[in-house]
């Protein structure tokens, strides 16, 4: 297949359509209906056990229909695009008004086009050379690297959102990730390692992003903890490299800043506005706009702008994210963090890019500065129960912390905590700011999101390993 | 929906196989999914959702490569490009021997009744009722209540139809509903969640009541929760902790796992994995378990596979690929999750033989120790290739034998290999969830308890 720039052609569903179909799902009442129409084109490929096993190709395409009454919102989807396919979904939503009369549509004001699709044609055989160096690569690290497998997905997603209070909305948006694993099996038994990267934008990704480099992160993060000793099991000092740390905000604190959680009071930072919430060294933002990072995107799933929202300032809890219905209900505007993974979900508060700013202090001498304790390298995910703030995250390369110096692996352990109280207890961090591509799930649907804080140091945690006590 | 749209999808499925060319092997799996959630919060409707669903994924082999597509619609012109797209993709692949689709094996699939047609039968209004009941109920129950944050019914009504060009052909179909209840007790100091939930192939195996009370028991008893010092305990697990723990165990029990280095299981067939008390098996014929099925995900029967033996490890779990690759046949074990995926192996209906004990007669032989009622960061502290285990815990202390003071913000931490080693205790009291597997309360020895 030659290079040229292709994309599915035309307008999803015709303006007088959308109209029509609002002002069916309007029909017996309501405060406000949207349809959501998206249409998706994803490839993947995959390299196991030294084999591309395969390459997949996925479309779909449809039209979630939402009609709000009050406090209470009816959904319906369907995969049929047709005008009396989108009125049956349209009065399937409407199910739940059923006493007002019908409800008039304000005119679209104009149908404004964010991003257009401009996807530059890739052949399968670059993505599956890829694939192979990746391979190569994580093999090439030690003999105890046994397995490596490499995945590569991308996707091209349109939508095209109408409301009936005259937004008429499309945008545009392609993904592309890469990402390997590695097995490594020694005397002490088998380990493994992980490394990926992803971005809101197509192939050109792999311009500045050297994929046998990402293998072998993955490789030796996998070798180094064959002779990685037990995680200890206690509280200790716990300093936290840039980039990937930042999933520790994600749960920490993120998700408990989301107004849905907020609203209904169940959440450990609900009537806390305007109160020291952190240490006064962070500063917590959430950003859709930023670069090409995987949280990034043109307008959110309800059409309203990317937005870079200041969370936490200085430590003072400034401000939540909201999604449409949410701030409606408070009379305020969104903050752009109304997301869905596809027209076949209901958007929710959602995070883009949520991360720490850089500090002042030097990563090096943050170490140096640390008599004992755990130094973490990467972490791979968590959890929070945002009522009570109490979450987890895991460790996926991680050090001992001697005498000021990074010393021997640690084997994976759990970290466990409270937001608000590990929050308080960071004393220290620095200016060397990186992030990291995420998936974060919240009521069983998944959304790309990006992480990032500086390297940092939080004076004690909860370590869930085995040793000592 | 019923028995003429089950056919429909079957006669789907048959049109697309036909079309495969001398030399290839065409598979289509096309399913239809009915769903209706509904989200009741402080009084009202929160969200009334009702979809219809329908897809197909295709997978053609040829040459020895395998290529995959799918597409979330049954229209012809999408399904025409999505087998032109699963051809082409084919090409691209690596060649593998073993690589192939499933062949009619002479096992005859067991009959099962998975569908309740009283999913269809209810009105709306009495799935939304439900929700709003329990919401209700809840609310007003305990003045230690501080916040419902949701009462949720849910119902599917799912269909599927497999065929290949190799004289595969099967149907299936299930009905499955569940009501859950998500409260927070205590405080504006000392906030606790507590979440009750159920499920059923139909609503009459719903139970409002005991949903509300176990939500309200799980939030209340841990009231004052405390972090406690590090110590190495016995631990009693929540039969639902149990399900958690034991769908990692069969995950590593699976054949691709093994065959590919990824299992902590890989090489130690015949091998002592268990206490001589430990008998697992992996059952879908067994109608009582949600995730049973008459016919596996390449439209093999299911079969009972028996996984460990008296402590000794005995079988694992193949589809036809990896079975191929590590010289045996499939045990009917194929799984996927619908159309948008291809098939791996795994397990569908994981329980241990039972012991005689319930939860409180676990309690009462261990004695002393921590009763962990739920965990977290399983995905990010599980590790089925190393074995390394590390999970959040909220619970209760064990004292003579009784509940005693809530626990929470603490760890436990060991390895899998060796908290096989160290079940003490294996509880009576099954529940069927659906999931890979089944629930009960079990007791592990040696567990490192992390606090301060």
């Amino acid at each position: 297949m030659p290079e040229t720039t292709t994309a599915s052609e035309g307008a999803l569903i015709d303006p007088d359509v959308m109209e029509r179909v609002l002002g069916a799902a309007l029909e017996k009442g309501g405060d406000f209906a949207e349809v959501f129409a998206e249409d998706r084109y994803a490839t993947g490929a995959a390299l196991d056990d030294g084999r591309v096993e395969e390459l997949s190709s996925a479309r779909d395409r449809g039209a979630g229909i939402r009609v709000v009454l009050g406090e209470t919102t009816g959904f319906a989807h369907t995969a049929d695009l047709t005008e009396s396919g989108l009125i049956a979904a349209a009065r399937a939503a409407a199910a739940v008004a059923r006493d007002g009369g019908p409800v008039s549509v304000v005119p679209f004001e104009s149908n404004r086009a964010v991003r257009e699709l401009r996807v530059n044609e890739v052949e399968k055989s670059r993505k599956i050379e890829l694939l192979a160096r990746a391979d190569e690569a994580a093999r090439s690290i030690a003999g105890s690297v046994k397995q490596v497998s490499a995945s590569y997905g991308d996707s091209r997603r349109r939508v095209l959102i109408a409301t009936s209070d005259g937004l008429l909305v499309s945008d545009a948006t392609i993904r592309t990730r890469f990402g390997v694993s590695c097995v490594a099996i020694g005397d002490t038994g088998m380990q493994t390692g992980h490394e990926s990267v992803a971005r809101t934008i197509g192939f050109e990704l792999f311009d500045d992003t050297d994929v046998e480099d990402l293998a072998r992160v993955a490789a030796r993060r996998a070798v180094t903890k064959l002779s990685a000793r037990p995680a200890p099991s206690g509280e200790l000092p716990l300093v936290i490299a840039s980039g990937s740390g930042g999933i520790l905000f994600h749960e920490a604190c993120g998700h408990g800043l989301e107004a849905d959680h907020i609203v209904k009071d169940a959440s450990a930072y609900a009537g806390r506005l305007g109160e020291l919430v952190a240490s006064p060294l962070v500063t917590l933002v959430d950003d859709g706009t930023v670069g090409t990072e995987w949280g990034t995107f043109g307008i959110d799933d309800e059409g309203n702008h990317a937005q870079r929202n200041v969370l936490i300032d200085h430590g003072v809890l400034t401000s939540y994210m909201w999604d449409k219905l949410r701030a409606r209900k408070e009379g305020r505007t969104s903050s752009g963090n109304g997301r869905r993974q596809s027209y076949r979900h209901l958007p929710m508060v959602r995070m883009t890019n949520t991360f720490i700013t850089n500090g002042s202090d030097d990563p090096e001498a943050i170490v140096a500065d640390t008599p004992s304790g755990v130094y973490v390298a990467r972490l791979g995910g968590g959890q929070v129960n945002t009522a009570t703030g109490d979450f987890v995250f895991g460790t996926t390369e991680a050090y001992l912390i001697e005498n000021g110096k990074i010393t021997e692996p640690l084997r994976d352990a759990n970290l466990i905590g409270n937001g608000p109280e590990v929050l308080s207890r960071i004393d220290a961090v620095a200016g060397d700011f990186d992030m990291c591509p995420g998936t974060c799930g919240k009521d069983g649907q998944s959304v790309p999101v990006g992480c990032g804080q500086p390297t940092l140091r939080i004076t004690a945690v909860t370590i869930g390993g085995t040793a000592g006590g | 929906m019923g028995d003429s749209a089950e056919e429909g999808l079957l006669s789907l499925a048959q049109r697309v196989v036909a079309l495969a060319k001398p030399g290839e092997q065409i598979e289509v799996y096309a399913s239809r999914l009915e769903e209706v959630d509904v989200r009741a919060f402080d009084g009202e409707i929160e969200s009334l959702s009702s979809a219809r669903t329908a897809g197909v994924g295709i997978r053609v082999v040829a040459d020895g490569r395998q290529g995959f597509a799918y597409a979330g619609a049954l229209e012809d012109s999408l399904i025409a490009a999505t087998l032109a797209d699963a051809r082409d993709n084919a090409t691209f692949a690596t060649p593998d021997e073993y690589l192939g689709l499933a062949v009619p094996d002479g096992l005859e699939p067991v009959a099962l009744d998975l569908w309740d047609p009283a999913i269809a039968a209810m009105p709306t209004t009495d799935k939304v009722q439900l929700a709003l009941d329990l919401e209700k109920s809840v609310r007003g129950s305990d003045p230690r209540v501080q916040q419902v944050v949701s009462a949720d019914y849910g119902d599917m009504q799912g269909e599927s139809a497999i065929a290949t060009s190799t004289g595969i052909s099967a149907t299936s179909r299930r009905t499955l509903c569940s009501l859950s209840v998500s409260v927070i007790a205590g405080d504006d100091t000392d906030r606790h969640t507590g979440v009750g939930f159920g499920f059923g192939r139909g609503p009459a195996a719903l139970d409002p009541e005991a949903i509300a009370d176990d939500a309200i028991e799980r939030a209340t008893r841990l009231i004052g929760a405390k972090k406690v010092k590090s110590s190495v305990c016995t631990v009693v697990l929540d039969r639902r902790v149990t399900s958690t723990l034991l769908a990692v165990i069969a995950g590593a029990l699976s054949g691709e796992a093994v065959v590919k280095n990824r299992s902590m299981f890989a090489g130690r067939l015949g091998e002592s994995v268990g206490v001589p008390e430990l008998v697992l098996l992996d059952d879908p014929t067994d109608a009582r378990s949600l995730g049973a099925s008459s016919n596996d995900a390449e439209g093999l029967a299911c079969r009972p596979n028996l996984l460990i033996d008296r402590g000794m490890l005995t079988r694992f779990v193949y589809d036809t690929t990896t079975a191929r690759r590590a010289g045996t046949s499939s045990t009917g074990s194929a799984v996927r999750g619908g159309y948008a995926t291809t098939p791996s192996a795994g397990c569908r209906a994981v329980s241990i033989a039972p012991g005689t004990l319930d939860q409180d007669g676990v309690l009462r032989a261990v004695g002393d120790g921590l009763f962990v009622q739920s965990v977290t960061g399983v995905h990010s502290g599980v590790n089925s290739v190393s074995g390394d285990f590390s999970v959040g815990v909220e619970g209760l202390l064990i004292r003579g034998g009784e509940l005693a003071a809530p626990v929470q913000e603490v760890t436990i931490a060991s390895t899998l290999q060796r908290m096989l080693m160290s079940l003490v205790v294996i509880g009576g009291d099954v529940e069927w969830l659906p999931g890979v597997a089944a629930a009960q309360t079990v007791a592990i020895d040696g567990m490192s308890l992390s606090g301060s």
